[in-house]
């Protein structure tokens, strides 16, 4: 399944969509054991120890996310986080990740809609030395015109190589813009171009004075360290930074919807047509928890691999798509999603691929699942949990994507039980709680056959 | 939806991945040496192994020598193909039986097919080892090929050549691969073409089998929570009945064709995709660590490096930029990728030329060559995040006959590299004559030098 092979493809694009389904797969109530403590401004640390070698990961991070951009300032949390790498009062632009470097680390970040995440990978020896780095840009980032313009730049470029270059990425944008009335999720990580192109100086200090304080971050360790001696050099870092009021944060929600959208997109550069439909879905912050866990139960049914149904009916049995997948994301601070997505083979249609999906919904629907089916989907689940504890960077991204999204340490030390306990009668309710609903997206993506004339 | 996270940095897609991962291969120095138990099973199988009783699973990576490269030219892609239908049915179990077999318990096996080797690749929980060892051994020596895997697999990989042949990344890496080794076989493409796929027959992949995976061809690499005893069996039931031996035949050296040409494929889109390089180095050169080093301070270092500084950080022109070594068996490279939007293709390719010429005529300073060793002795212990990845070090660590006191040594062949050594390597390994570009999209003020190669 590795390569460039058609089949690990289709999985590494369904693992890419359910990135967050993936990471409650990885829990365990015996697995982590993670230690925390909060110091007295508010930043909570968390730490899961692993000595198999003498490295450790740590991820600062910060709960503000695109879904906490100011109206009209669309990609300023994205482009604010390339701007962490510039300076301090203490640290030349660009010496952040030189001195990480310099010390055999690695360092890196990512921005989504819920949080803002700071990656390092060093030696564990030089965990002092990170703690102070990251305490310095916490409150001390200094940002000159000089350093905003050509990461702006930047920024840009990873917009042409992320969405504009790519009409599948495209379409994905405006289904994300369609699901959503009302909730900034409708708004993409990345930002508008033309407001990307706005952002200035005092937008993007305003942000960072707003939201990055120790009271909004958590630090989660994996690795070779124990709490007892993190504590210390966290408090003597980051002691001092003060407490900060964060701004309040809108209580989004979705309204009612009757009306199905369908968004498409015909495209010179498209070869083979696609097809998908977003439902939303219960999230943990938004949504009944007890469906959150039968849905993972169900993706799994429909979705896990080679022997899901989808794959199985439709690929295997009809020989009629060529991929075809379920994805559910539920850890979100906003509303989650469940989605379908397949692709004709040669001589077949979407609409082909539309009605047995469909079919295969209606199904679900109508008959539910088996008692079978989610035995062996809780049991894959609860070993996706073993092979999480043998890495380095899953426990942090699975810890703190879990504690930006309204869950708590217990939650996701909890998650395997809370999986086994998932009936056939849990995931029948989770299905029609979900599917049943109107509202949906459904996207088209199709080649052209004439050139484009915009542009 | 499909991307909930942006990370601050990646790869430019395939076409530079596969560059630049081998450059990383071996580029760090543990704090403190694995212990690497070599193992020799009753019937004479090797491996080397790692004991780690931190999680209780066991990962064996596997490696043949030959790979793709063996193809013949009208079965190019035959050893991509049979890489995803190994698991698609053995023995008695069809491919329904075998994908659930594996499924069920979490059993993760996969092969790829690189360049000049067929690589396998096993992570099971420890419960399920023997199972999972069962299922290894009849892969790789009972294949089935029943029609319906086969054809569904023609099809997925079909679909996937025709998705990837308006892909800026993907004409780019096939344009450059063409430019650089002519009719050579390493000019083959890794996943053949639409006429070779729909040529390969059952036969052909059976003959694959037969003739390419052999004890004497096999490499293995072992990580887990298992003994040395324990271990000894296994590796006698998961490749004890393969062949003794076979014989590959000869290939010829693949000399680079590489004469300073700019290449241009004209493509619709906003950002251009850029491939650059020249001749490089064997991983068996006196000058590999010189090369290593130097490689890191002009464009390997992550966010450090020269081609890093001036390309993105000081200009924003690309969000992505920086070059390996790719040595190969037959070849050698070095070579890079950017993606730059159209206007600012030629300032790149300027700079990059430029920054070439630099390191050519002016060497390194003693700031960059120590940051350089710091980092490249310092963050080994960092791959040692998983089974699965310290078992491909093993692996590789064989491949390359590195010694089994490789990584004890490693750190001072790093320490002994001089800025004089450096500024005689470049001075022999670099040639801006020989600097050749591969630009795909519509790139302005850039003028073609001759006709890009047919792919």
């Amino acid at each position: 399944m590795l390569g460039l092979f058609p089949k690990s493809a289709i999985l590494t694009a369904i693992a890419a969509l359910m990135f967050a389904a993936i990471g409650h797969r990885s829990a365990n109530a015996t697995v982590f054991n993670p230690e925390s403590f909060t110091i007295e401004n508010g930043l909570q640390v968390v730490i899961v120890p692993n000595h198999r070698a003498p490295v450790a990961t740590m991820i600062v991070y910060y709960k503000v996310g695109a879904m906490d951009e100011p109206p009209g300032k669309s990609g300023l949390a994205h482009y604010f986080e390339h701007l962490m790498f510039k300076g301090t009062k203490n640290m030349a632009p660009g010496e952040f990740s030189r001195t990480v470097a310099r010390n055999g680390g690695r360092d890196n970040a990512f921005t989504s809609q819920d949080y803002t995440g700071y990656v390092t990978t060093f030696a564990a020896d030089r965990l002092d030395l990170m703690l102070k780095l990251e305490a310095d840009r916490m409150t001390g980032l200094r940002l000159t015109p000089e350093d905003i313009a050509p990461e702006r730049r930047v920024v840009l470029e990873e917009r042409l190589s992320r969405i504009d270059n790519n009409p599948r990425a495209q379409l994905s944008e405006q289904a994300g813009a369609a699901l959503y009335a009302n909730h900034p999720y409708r708004i993409p990580i990345i930002g508008w171009e033309h407001e990307i192109k706005s952002l200035n100086r005092a937008d993007l200090m305003a942000f960072y004075r707003a939201w990055y304080t120790p009271n909004n971050a958590v630090i989660v360790i994996s690795g070779d360290v124990t709490a007892t001696n993190v504590k210390p050099m966290v408090q003597r870092h980051f002691g001092a930074l003060p407490a900060r009021d964060l701004p309040t944060r809108p209580d989004w929600k979705e309204p009612p919807r009757s009306a199905d959208r369908a968004v498409s997109l015909s495209h010179p550069r498209v070869r083979q047509p696609s097809w998908s439909r977003r439902y939303l879905a219960p999230s943990y912050s938004t949504g009944d928890r007890q469906h959150i866990y039968a849905l993972n139960v169900l993706t799994e049914i429909l979705s896990g691999g080679t022997t899901g149904r989808l794959y199985r009916r439709l690929v295997v049995e009809q020989a009629l798509a060529a991929h075809t997948g379920a994805w559910y994301s539920g850890d979100n601070r906003g509303p989650g999603v469940f989605g379908f997505h397949g692709s004709p083979r040669p001589g077949r249609t979407l609409d082909e691929i539309e009605t047995a999906i469909e079919a295969e919904i209606a199904a679900v629907l109508k008959d539910g699942v088996t008692d079978e089916e989610v035995k062996l989907a809780i049991e894959r689940l609860r070993a996706e949990a073993v092979f999480a504890r043998d890495s380095l960077n899953a426990p942090p991204r699975i810890l703190g994507n879990a504690l930006m999204s309204g869950q708590s340490i217990e939650d996701v030390e909890a998650w395997p039980e809370r999986i086994g306990a998932v009936t056939k009668k849990a995931v029948d309710a989770a299905a029609r709680a979900v599917l049943n609903t109107d509202g949906t997206v459904t996207t088209r993506l199709t080649p052209q056959s004439k050139p484009e004339k915009k542009s | 939806m499909t991307r909930r996270l942006l990370t601050r940095w990646a790869t430019r897609a395939t076409a530079t991945a596969f560059l630049l991962i081998a450059a990383v291969a071996f580029t760090d120095q543990p704090a403190r040496a694995l212990d690497i138990e070599p193992v020799i099973s009753p019937g004479g199988i090797k491996a080397w192994l790692v004991r780690d009783t931190s999680v209780p699973v066991l990962s064996i990576e596997f490696s043949f020598r030959g790979g793709r490269t063996y193809d013949a030219a009208e079965k190019a892609g035959l050893s991509n193909l049979l890489s995803g239908l190994l698991d698609e049915g053995a023995g008695t179990l069809d491919s329904k039986a075998f994908q659930a077999e594996l499924q069920n318990r979490s059993i993760r096996m996969s092969f790829s097919a690189g360049r000049d080797t067929f690589r396998g690749s096993l992570k099971t929980l420890n419960k399920h080892r023997d199972r999972a060892i069962g299922l290894l051994d009849l892969a790789l020596t009972k294949p089935r090929f029943d029609t319906e895997p086969l054809e569904r697999m023609r099809q997925q990989s079909l679909i996937s050549l025709k998705r990837r042949s308006t892909n800026p990344d993907y004409i780019a890496g096939r344009t450059w691969a063409t430019a650089v080794f002519g009719d050579h076989p390493y000019a083959i493409p890794s996943s053949g073409t639409p006429a070779t796929i729909a040529g390969i027959t059952r036969d052909d992949l059976v003959e694959f089998v037969r003739e390419r995976f052999a004890r004497d061809l096999l490499i293995v690499g072992v990580t887990g929570d298992i003994t040395a005893a324990e271990l000894a069996p296994l590796l006698d039931r998961a490749f004890g009945s393969l062949p003794e031996s076979k014989v590959l035949p000869a290939i010829a050296d693949a000399t680079p064709r590489l004469t300073g040409d700019t290449y241009v494929v004209e493509l619709d889109v906003p950002q251009s995709s850029i491939i650059f390089g020249q001749p490089g180095l064997r991983r068996d050169d006196a000058d590999w660590y010189t090369g290593l080093v130097m490689n890191y301070i002009l464009g390997g270092g992550g966010f450090s490096s020269r081609l890093y500084s001036e390309v993105r950080e000081k200009r924003g022109l690309a969000y992505s930029v920086g070059t390996g070594l790719h040595p190969m068996r037959l070849s050698a490279l070095i070579s890079g990728g950017a993606g730059t939007k159209n206007a600012n293709v030629a300032e790149s390719l300027k700079i990059i030329r430029a920054e070439w010429d630099r390191m050519r005529t002016g060497g390194v300073t003693a700031d960059e060559l120590s940051r350089a060793k710091s980092y490249l002795t310092g963050s080994f212990p960092l791959r040692l995040s998983s089974t699965d990845r310290i078992a491909r070090m093993l692996v590789s660590i064989q491949y390359h006959d590195l010694g089994i006191d490789y990584i004890d040594k490693r750190a001072n062949y790093i320490n002994v590299v001089s800025a004089e050594s450096i500024a005689k390597l470049a001075r022999r390994l670099l040639d801006p004559g020989k600097l050749t570009f591969v630009v795909v999209g519509k790139p302005a003020a850039v003028t073609p030098t001759a006709p890009a190669p047919q792919i």
